[in-house]
């Protein structure tokens, strides 16, 4: 029987399996950031140990930052103190961090693929639930909690069990307008919030083969939106040209040696999934979400369901959903009116998305009810913005370019979204209070965003092209 | 970590997720103490105003008590944030019982040693109507047995749990101890890929 992409990885990074327990996985690269490493390092100081693999490590803050004027000091004393705790643990046990100010700083799942850090074929861990981002790239990679943090400094493994595996199969011609955050949200509005906890998922078909690297990490990074502990996508011609040429990717004769060992990275064609999903790319629209969680999203065409049509047992938790909202059961979605446009997070915030907008809008101005933040996944991203002349496409249309951190998409730093606005985000939770306490999230694509920033209100962006 | 018996604390929400059991804006702490007192924040209190709490929040409500969390199905998706598992602790829960439990969250509270039991639907739907018939009806958990009991009524089921987590959580080990002593095994498989 043939092997998946999944267990070829795996099976090269179990240093041992406990019988009737987990198995020891060894972790390649570890992504740290300021809100979910302190406590781990305060148990490295307890313990008295080193960090056993600092170079296996990378470092940057982005939950707690501001995306205003990040040259001055954080106004938020907590949020500074989280920061400042960074640099010190960095500095103390000799962690390489892309801290604010440094050209590489970002949010973490932008940064690493950015700079090559992730590679095929890896094992990648990060005290956060996005982790999955870096699955694009064939990897095995997934979020953790701090004492996982803790365990991963102190001995670079983990003790995991071996998941199910999911393969989905999106196949056919994508619409035009659908961009592959509308292929994940349809994807889970199909399974539910909780439809692939306890799989890995991996994702195939024609559809997916047709994305960019930034397409395939937008579908890879909403995976724990549906429960998977992440989802990856075998590496192809598309990923090397990715890598080909990135700061820590390698090169000479490594990137061969390297390229030869990432071409054997797929699902043999015999290879065994517990379940397997197929879908047609033609019956995709571009998406909204309704409610609040990732599962609750729609057609942009479609009306918010009727409660007549969902389960006796959870219409209550349905319509207390829809009253969180504003929604009533049965509205169209199309020409709801929205208050923010935030065109930013680890789901959608890399050049390409940011190119996509700015095409859009150019030569359009913002609607007067909307406030509009673009925030750029990365230093790099925003340098690239502005070298291309984007941040002007966006000045004209009224819209504002800020500087890169997880900014609105979690209601940790300064950008929240007030109570009862409604905010169209390209981020990946539309959670009660997730951008901000009783802020109303909606979730879509950035193109659709963009229809939402120069109409005012949800739209179809079909009718744009 | 042997015997539980406890009332509950009945949470009747599906997709609990962590930004409701701690919101971001509670993360910025540096240390594992004192995420209890903002757990559920924003469905316990009107306005983000501790003064102001909301009176039907089971724990407002002086009917329920104890340290058994009992929440709908898909408890605890969303962000990984330890956080959530740290505040439920801190505010005395030891045992979590769902129908239905997200998978980093579930390693996150074995890893504090807060024990999620899950249960099938209908032994869910049991134990909500017999805490609505009488609120001090107390469940007994035995985690060498693997069961779960509601006393009133004597109905009772067995779970799951992980061998090597089992032991763990009644011996007081935890998964740091078991990777730091096989450290020499990790060096040599380190130097064995680096062979290849």
């Amino acid at each position: 029987m043939g092997k998946t992409l999944f267990d070829k990885i795996w099976e090269s990074h179990v240093v041992k399996t406990i019988e009737g327990g987990p198995s020891v996985l060894y972790i390649d690269r570890h992504f740290i950031h300021e809100v979910t490493s302190p406590q781990a390092f305060n148990g490295l100081r307890k313990r008295g140990m080193p960090v056993f693999r600092p170079q296996q490590v990378v470092a940057t803050a982005d939950h707690n930052v501001p995306t205003l004027n990040q040259e001055l000091p954080i106004r938020e004393e907590l949020s500074r103190k989280q920061v400042e705790m960074l640099v010190k643990n960095c500095a103390e046990f000799g962690i390489e961090l892309y801290g604010l100010g440094h050209p590489y700083q970002g949010i973490v799942h932008v940064i690493g693929p950015e700079l090559g850090v992730t590679q095929p074929g890896m094992t990648i861990v990060c005290g956060d639930s996005h982790t999955s981002t870096h699955g694009a790239f064939g990897t095995i990679a997934f979020g953790i909690g701090t004492s996982e943090v803790e365990m991963v400094l102190t001995t670079q493994c983990l003790l995991q069990s071996r998941p199910k595996l999911m393969r989905i199969n999106v196949d056919g011609q994508l619409n035009p307008g659908v961009l592959s955050k509308d292929i994940i949200l349809y994807i889970i509005s199909l399974l539910s919030a909780s439809g692939a906890t306890g799989y890995f998922v991996e994702y195939a078909g024609s559809a997916i083969r047709s994305l960019s690297m930034e397409g395939r990490m937008t579908i890879c990074n909403m995976s724990i939106e549906m429960g998977a502990r992440g989802g990856l996508i075998a590496p192809d011609e598309t990923t090397f040209d990715y890598m080909k040429g990135r700061q820590f990717a390698p090169a000479g004769e490594t990137w061969e040696k390297s390229l030869a060992y990432w071409k054997t990275l797929y699902s043999d064609n015999d290879a065994v999934f517990d379940v397997e999903i197929n879908i047609n790319a033609a019956d995709i629209e571009p998406m909204v979400t309704y409610g609040t969680n990732p599962g609750m999203g729609i057609g942009v065409s479609r009306n918010v369901p009727d409660q007549s049509s969902i389960p006796e047992n959870e219409r209550g938790n349905y319509m207390k959903a829809l009253q969180y909202m504003g929604l009533k059961d049965g509205q169209p979605i199309k020409g709801q009116a929205v208050d923010y446009v935030f065109i930013g997070s680890c789901t959608n915030s890399r050049i390409e998305d940011l190119r996509l907008v700015a095409d859009f809008v150019r030569g359009k101005q913002k609607a007067d009810n909307v406030e509009v933040w673009i925030v750029p996944g990365s230093k790099q991203v925003e340098q690239a913005a502005r070298a291309e002349g984007l941040d002007q496409i966006f000045e004209a249309a009224g819209f504002m370019l800020r500087q890169p951190g997880c900014s609105a998409c979690l209601g940790m730093n300064e950008d929240k979204i007030p109570a009862g606005k409604y905010c169209i985000s390209t981020s990946n939770r539309n959670f009660e209070g997730r951008q901000g306490p009783n802020a109303r999230t909606l979730l879509a694509s950035p193109l659709t965003a963009a229809v939402a920033a120069v109409t005012g209100h949800v739209g179809d962006v079909r009718e744009f092209i | 970590m042997q015997q539980i018996k406890s009332r509950t604390v009945p949470v009747r929400m599906e997709n609990i997720d962590t930004d409701q059991i701690i919101p971001a804006r509670f993360l910025k702490a540096t240390s594992r103490e004192g995420f209890g007192k903002n757990l559920f924040r924003d469905w316990r209190y009107e306005n983000d105003d501790e003064n102001s709490p909301k009176a039907d929040f089971p724990l407002n409500d002086p009917r329920w008590s104890g340290t058994i969390l009992v929440a709908g199905k898909n408890f605890g998706c969303g962000s990984s944030r330890e956080h959530a598992a740290w505040a439920i602790k801190d505010a005395g829960f030891e045992v979590v019982v769902s129908s239905f439990f997200a998978d980093i969250f579930r390693n996150n509270a074995l890893n504090n040693f807060l024990l999620p039991v899950q249960v099938s639907e209908t032994f869910l739907q049991q134990i909500f109507e017999a805490v609505d018939a009488d609120p001090a009806t107390e469940l007994s958990v035995d985690l060498p047995a693997q069961t779960i009991t509601i006393a009133t009524t004597g109905v009772s089921e067995s779970f799951d749990i992980n061998p090597y987590k089992k032991t763990c959580l009644i011996n007081g080990y935890d998964d740091i101890d078991y990777l730091i002593n096989m450290m020499p095994e990790i060096e040599s498989f380190e130097a064995d890929r680096a062979a290849v």
